[in-house]
């Protein structure tokens, strides 16, 4: 069969009242060519994605094209959702931290820590929370940022075909996983992060090991840095891309990285401190010219930035050695404890001990907690964190009940993902790999 | 001693009696930044008394809640005049209280303001027979996807929205799964013609 005879079946030409629309799926480029150069007005539409290397999973990007140039670009998504939302409603408060931790799976620690912040204040404990457990969260959020932002460069550096930044960026993230998986048993998705505290304390050697990681980090961002800042082709691939002003992030919401590189020096951890920030030094990063290369400088600095953070925890946290990382209010604080048994991470056998064999009240009361739940006074809070990727918000509606009446997460990714269009309409088709890839959505995020 | 009353279910799976009282309404002062605001917001805005229905302040947190005719002056005002500026919408959240009668269906719109570092909530009601809400995109071009995904969820209808599809489920998806009468889970997928039934309806589950 020669090639001007195969026929695909999806691939066809059809009239409309707009001309003639053809699909094209590939196979057949020589024959549609042809016959759309043969019309007067080329205009194409192209879907990018949901499957594409570089949409950052599951998006899906509808382009418009003259030529080379993009004149519309849409968003399709809702791919990646899982109703996470409404899930929450049908579990109890401390379970809720389960699934948010699923959300934006490249920030853990961000969903789960407004998540109980959130928990927190409509149960009127903030100031009950043990400083220790919030300086743990702060490190761990720190660990995590920087985390993300490997990912966001790492990839953003492969989307744009440069292999090497991707590897040294994954080898780092490697290293903060690690600390991950050493203090909450878990790579990802931990829900370490409980409503009144965190699941358990900081295993021994773990200060240290994250002074060490630190120390490595710090000396293994030159890396990247050698191979992007600067560098001629990166530069001409991010600089003037995926331009967006101030004025263009206020009306879209946009908030995070996108907005810092504004000039605007909008982070919440400094304006509207929660968890304590306000008590450690840190500074934050600015770039004025808003395109994507301002975004990638952002990124790069940020990362310095969280890891003086982390030495300032690592600081506390050595003084504050042995004090709770629990709430005392015995009503909601998680009754099971951990322990590193032989066999690895697993029930107390002490805990064990007492609730089976010397307190029955202890075994109620566990039973009580962990089936049922605690109860949350009825009423409704937003509250907000930094994120990697802007401003993080939960809305919560109690009514009362052992479990959520309504849980909505203010998803930074889906709000900045909503600013594509005005990014890439009007620039080149490849440049939409640059802008998206400086956005930093993460599909999990969006969709929830 | 965990707040069962009445019921007599200690099973404390499912069956609970929830009661559903929201705070009520706060009378001055209001504490913080919030007599500001408000003071702000009537001098810039005549219609102040008839446009709110009442403002609650609960957990240091200032709500008002608007008549759905009037949100849209409301926003303008919140945005526009100096002192208040309130820049930054932060999406909408819709809320399904099928108890409430007659205002069912609740979207609430966390403002931030960034040249005073404030924040409030605006919170509109609907009854479920007539959920037209009408649409901040004009105020807040952000607010479109929102509020797509509060209509998907809730089947909320913004007025004036530029196109009011669903975003996240399917566009041929029968009901708005976040309403609170719609099942988790239990639901048949229909893909080409074929049927999936649910994972409790599948034969191997029996």
């Amino acid at each position: 069969m020669s090639s001007t005879d195969f026929r695909d079946p999806y691939a066809s030409a059809r009239e409309t009242t707009e001309g003639t629309v053809y699909s094209v799926t590939g196979g057949d480029w020589d024959q549609t060519a042809t016959e759309i150069g043969a019309n007067k007005e080329e205009r194409v539409v192209v879907n990018m994605g949901p499957q594409h290397p570089s949409t950052h999973g599951v998006l899906r990007l509808m382009l418009e094209l003259d030529g080379e140039t993009v004149t519309e670009c849409r968003c399709g998504i809702g791919y990646l959702h899982t109703g996470i939302e409404k899930n929450c409603e049908f579990r109890t408060w401390t379970q809720g931290v389960t699934f948010v931790t699923r959300m934006d799976y490249l920030s853990p620690i961000f969903n789960e820590t407004a998540y109980c912040l959130g928990v927190e204040k409509l149960l009127d404990i903030t100031d009950q929370i043990p400083e220790r457990a919030t300086v743990i969260r702060v490190m761990m959020m720190e660990l995590n940022r920087i985390s993300s932002h490997m990912v966001a460069l790492g990839t953003g550096a492969l989307e744009l075909g440069a292999l090497s930044p991707m590897l040294f960026a994954f080898r780092e993230r490697e290293k903060v996983l690690d600390v991950f998986e050493m203090i909450s048993g878990l790579r990802m998705n931990m829900a370490y992060v409980r409503p009144g505290g965190v699941a358990q304390d900081l295993p021994s050697g773990a200060i240290a090991k994250i002074r060490e990681t630190v120390k490595d980090l710090r000396k293994n961002f030159k890396d990247n840095e050698k191979l992007l800042v600067g560098n001629s082709i990166w530069m001409k691939r991010t600089k003037d891309v995926g331009y967006l002003d101030l004025a263009g992030c206020t009306t879209l919401g946009v908030t995070g990285p996108v907005l810092r590189a504004t000039g605007l020096p909008w982070d919440l951890r400094k304006t509207q401190p929660y968890c304590g920030y306000e008590d450690y030094e840190f500074d934050v990063i600015t770039a004025t010219s808003g395109d994507s290369y301002a975004r990638f400088l952002i990124r790069m600095q940020e990362l310095e930035q969280s890891l003086r953070i982390v030495e300032q925890c690592a600081d506390k946290l050595e003084k504050s050695e042995g004090s709770p990382v629990m709430v005392t209010d015995k009503k909601i604080a998680w009754p099971a404890q951990l322990a590193l048994g032989g066999d690895g991470l697993g029930n107390s056998l002490e805990h064990i001990r007492t609730i089976m064999g010397e307190s029955m009240e202890a075994l109620i009361h566990h039973f009580k907690l962990v089936t049922e739940g605690f109860r949350v006074p009825a009423g409704q809070v937003y509250t907000a964190v930094e994120s990697p990727r802007g401003e993080l918000g939960v809305h919560l509606v109690s009514d009362g009940g052992t479990r959520p009446f309504r849980v909505h997460f203010r998803e930074p990714s889906f709000n900045n993902l909503q600013s594509t269009a005005a990014m890439v309409e009007g620039g080149q088709i490849a440049d939409v790999v640059a802008a998206v890839a400086s956005i930093d959505p993460v599909m999990g995020g969006v969709d929830r | 001693m965990f707040g069962v009353k009445g019921t007599g279910d200690t099973s404390g799976y499912g069956g609970l009696v929830r009661s559903s009282e929201q705070p009520g309404s706060s009378q001055r002062p209001f504490g913080s930044y919030f007599d500001e605001v408000a003071d702000e917001l009537e001098r810039a805005y005549p219609l102040f008394s008839d446009a709110i229905e009442k403002v609650i302040v609960d957990r240091g947190e200032l709500t008002l809640h608007i008549k759905r005719e009037r949100l849209v002056e409301v926003a303008k005002i919140l945005r526009d005049t100096p002192s208040l500026r309130f820049e930054f919408c932060l999406g909408v959240s819709g809320v399904h209280y099928p108890n409430e009668k007659g205002r069912e269906l609740h979207a609430v719109y966390p403002l931030l303001s960034i040249t005073n570092n404030r924040r409030i909530r605006l919170e509109v009601s609907v009854p479920e027979s007539d959920p037209h809400i009408p649409s901040l995109v004009e105020v807040w071009a952000g607010n479109n996807w929102n509020e797509r995904e509060t209509y998907d969820m809730f089947g909320i209808i913004f007025d004036g929205h530029p196109a009011l599809t669903r975003i996240l489920m399917p566009d041929d998806w029968p009901g708005h799964p976040q309403r609170k009468d719609y099942p988790l889970g239990g639901i048949e997928v229909e893909y080409k013609g074929a049927v999936i039934p649910p994972p409790d309806r599948r034969r191997s589950y029996r």
